[in-house]
């Protein structure tokens, strides 16, 4: 009697629940619109990587070719020098971007002017206003040809150089505008959380005569510690996106800075556009994908075994 | 013990010194260096050609150089630049309203702890930043199904929606008291007037902060403009900006518009006065609006 009770009860709630909730429903439909046509669609859109694609065919309309699109990826010996720009400038960026942040948030913390410190945060926090084209320019403006870099070499009766042949010093170019773009707004988040912990604290640590290295590296250091982890747990989960932008507006199509500063997602980009190969470039964003996904599980999986606040989701 | 006493805040104090200086130094030099490229960009703009070509780009700016002809060329082809600004300006307007509507509404119906499905639908949406599809399909999709080629719409739509900004607006919603929706329901309000009358008067910090970065996205956007427009009386500030730097083509068109030859267009100082032309706006407001970006980068931020 009661085992038939139950699913009649549910039936009845949940035509309910829907009517209760109508209008909250609706208010989804937009965003729902959005993700399934720019997330979820395209997501289907995968089996191109697998197809000899075809423009007047279509996606469905094309030939099915196995894994030949992977193949050829692979024999073209592209991947491996890819994924490695990939990791390699992510895993620098981030090193590099924490600690420039971290500093710069405990340093902006124990500073006393306050005038100083509201100018120079507004300071650093300027590039972060613009778009990577308009870096572009700037790189063109410093290290370019007619930069001001060379201008200042010149004067000091030194040989000019130019940046945008070398491909060996380019990826420092990558790391200083990065760092130049980024770490003002880094620091903001670092010392949101530095400047919730409370007061007290540091007013104990005084008064048992602890000094400013002591403060900083038994209290502040320790307290960041759960924002430091959530943040590096997310950027070392997307070690395999790159910053398209950064990657596609400083180096364009300079073939010769390509050799150390071709990403994965720049390839994607170049293939589908010039070579027109949709096949290949949807293997190797599939490739990405698939890179991407697994490294995010993986990240939050190990953290969720070792401690399971910091897990992600 | 006096003596200890003494010395210890001697030491403290010294150390102090130490810090002061190591941190008013570096935090000096970085934001110098942080502003100094602005600046140069804008010297440069004002720099004539030949200075250019023939010593460089300067550090400071000189009354023999000092020209305005890239400026000048800028604003004489016609109707490009203002062309850009005015789609710039429309997509920016249109696409933050619509997207602060879409982000919010979806943060409202997913913090409202009584809506019985919030979980499921929370990771529907939550799926799409681990998994993608990749470029290939949605350039398919958007050129070949949605039609994007040189539509206005295509450079609103690809950002109306933003995951972590409707995660940001559900925190953000989640800590109003329930008890607010709940009292307005008993006296007969539906879940839009809730919406609309209690939610959103009440998350104005939210919205001031998402309406700024996603302003700030839609002007700088310069992605969807390069893939889905051809047509260049189409083009927005930064794609047209990302031309000027890059393609021969571009000049060519600017000379044929102004009756130069492209030989003698003042390319460099011209690359320069379109950048100031481009973010000129963006760094004039920057000073107003940046205590909203500080204030706002850490709403919602509490995880869930």
């Amino acid at each position: 009697m009661k085992g038939r009770d139950v699913p009649a009860k549910n039936g009845v709630s949940i035509a309910r629940k829907l009517k209760r909730n109508k209008t909250l429903l609706l208010m989804l439909i937009p965003s729902l619109i959005m993700v399934i046509t720019f997330s979820y669609i395209p997501m289907a859109g995968i089996v191109v990587a697998f197809k000899k694609y075809n423009y007047q065919l279509g996606i469905w309309g094309s030939d099915w070719v196995g894994f030949d699109n992977f193949r050829y990826m692979i024999l073209s010996n592209k991947l491996w020098p890819l994924t490695r720009n990939t990791l390699l400038y992510n895993a620098v960026f981030i090193i590099t971007g924490l600690v420039s942040e971290v500093g710069f948030a405990i340093i902006l913390n124990e500073l006393s002017r306050k005038k100083f410190k509201k100018v120079a945060q507004t300071m650093m926090f300027m590039p972060h206003f613009i778009s990577w084209v308009v870096v572009a320019t700037i790189v063109l403006n410093i290290f370019g040809d007619h930069g001001v870099l060379n201008n200042i070499l010149n004067s000091l009766g030194l040989e000019s150089f130019n940046i945008y042949s070398k491909a060996k010093e380019w990826p420092v170019v990558m790391v200083l505008m990065k760092l130049w773009k980024s770490t003002g707004y880094g620091t903001v988040v670092y010392l949101a959380a530095i400047v919730g912990i409370s007061p007290e604290i540091y007013e104990a640590a005084k008064i048992d005569g602890a000094n400013i290295w002591q403060r900083i590296t038994s209290i502040t250091i320790p307290c960041l510690k759960p924002t430091i982890i959530t943040m590096l747990l997310l950027s070392v989960g997307g070690i395999f996106r790159g910053d398209f932008g950064m990657f596609y507006q400083l180096v364009g199509n300079n073939q010769i800075l390509l050799e150390t500063s071709d990403i994965l997602d720049t390839f994607v980009y170049r293939s589908m556009m010039s070579t027109s190969n949709m096949g290949m470039s949807a293997a190797a964003g599939l490739y990405q994908s698939v890179l991407c996904f697994i490294t995010i599980n993986l990240v939050n999986f190990s953290i969720k075994k070792i401690d399971p606040d910091y897990a992600l989701y | 013990m006096k003596v200890k006493k003494h010395s210890s805040k001697i030491k403290t104090s010294y150390d102090m010194k130490i810090f002061n200086g190591i941190g008013y130094t570096l935090t000096a030099l970085f934001a110098v260096v942080c502003v100094i490229p602005f600046y140069l960009v804008l010297v440069g703009s004002f720099t004539n050609e030949k200075q250019i070509l023939t010593k460089g780009f300067s550090f400071f700016l000189n009354k023999e150089s000092f020209s305005l002809e890239g400026y000048k060329i800028i604003l004489e082809s016609p109707n490009s630049i203002f062309d850009a600004y005015k789609v710039t300006i429309f997509v920016t307007l249109v696409g933050t309203v619509l997207a602060i509507l879409i982000v919010t509404m979806t943060g409202y119906v997913l913090s409202r702890p009584d809506f019985p499905w919030r979980n499921g639908f929370s990771f529907f949406y939550f799926f799409t930043t681990l998994f993608s599809g990749g470029l290939v399909p949605t350039y398919l999709l958007c050129t070949k199904v949605l039609h994007f080629n040189n539509q206005l719409y295509a450079l609103i739509v690809p950002g109306l929606f933003s995951v972590w900004n409707m995660i940001i607006s559900k925190n953000f919603m989640k800590a109003i008291p329930y008890e607010l929706v709940e009292s307005a329901k008993m006296d007969g309000a539906g879940d839009s007037l809730v919406y609309f009358k209690i939610m959103l008067p009440l998350s104005k910090p939210l919205i001031a902060t998402l309406s700024l970065f996603t302003a700030l996205g839609y002007w700088n956007d310069w992605y969807n403009c390069m893939l889905y427009m051809s047509d260049h009386e189409k083009w927005n500030l930064q794609y047209m900006l990302q031309n000027i730097l890059n393609s021969a083509e571009s000049m060519t068109r600017i000379a044929n518009q102004t009756g130069m030859v492209v030989a003698t267009l003042p390319t460099e100082s011209m690359k320069m006065a379109m950048t100031v032309v481009a973010t000129g706006p963006i760094i004039l407001l920057y000073p107003f609006l940046q205590k909203y970006f500080v204030k706002g980068m850490t709403i919602g931020s509490v995880k869930g």
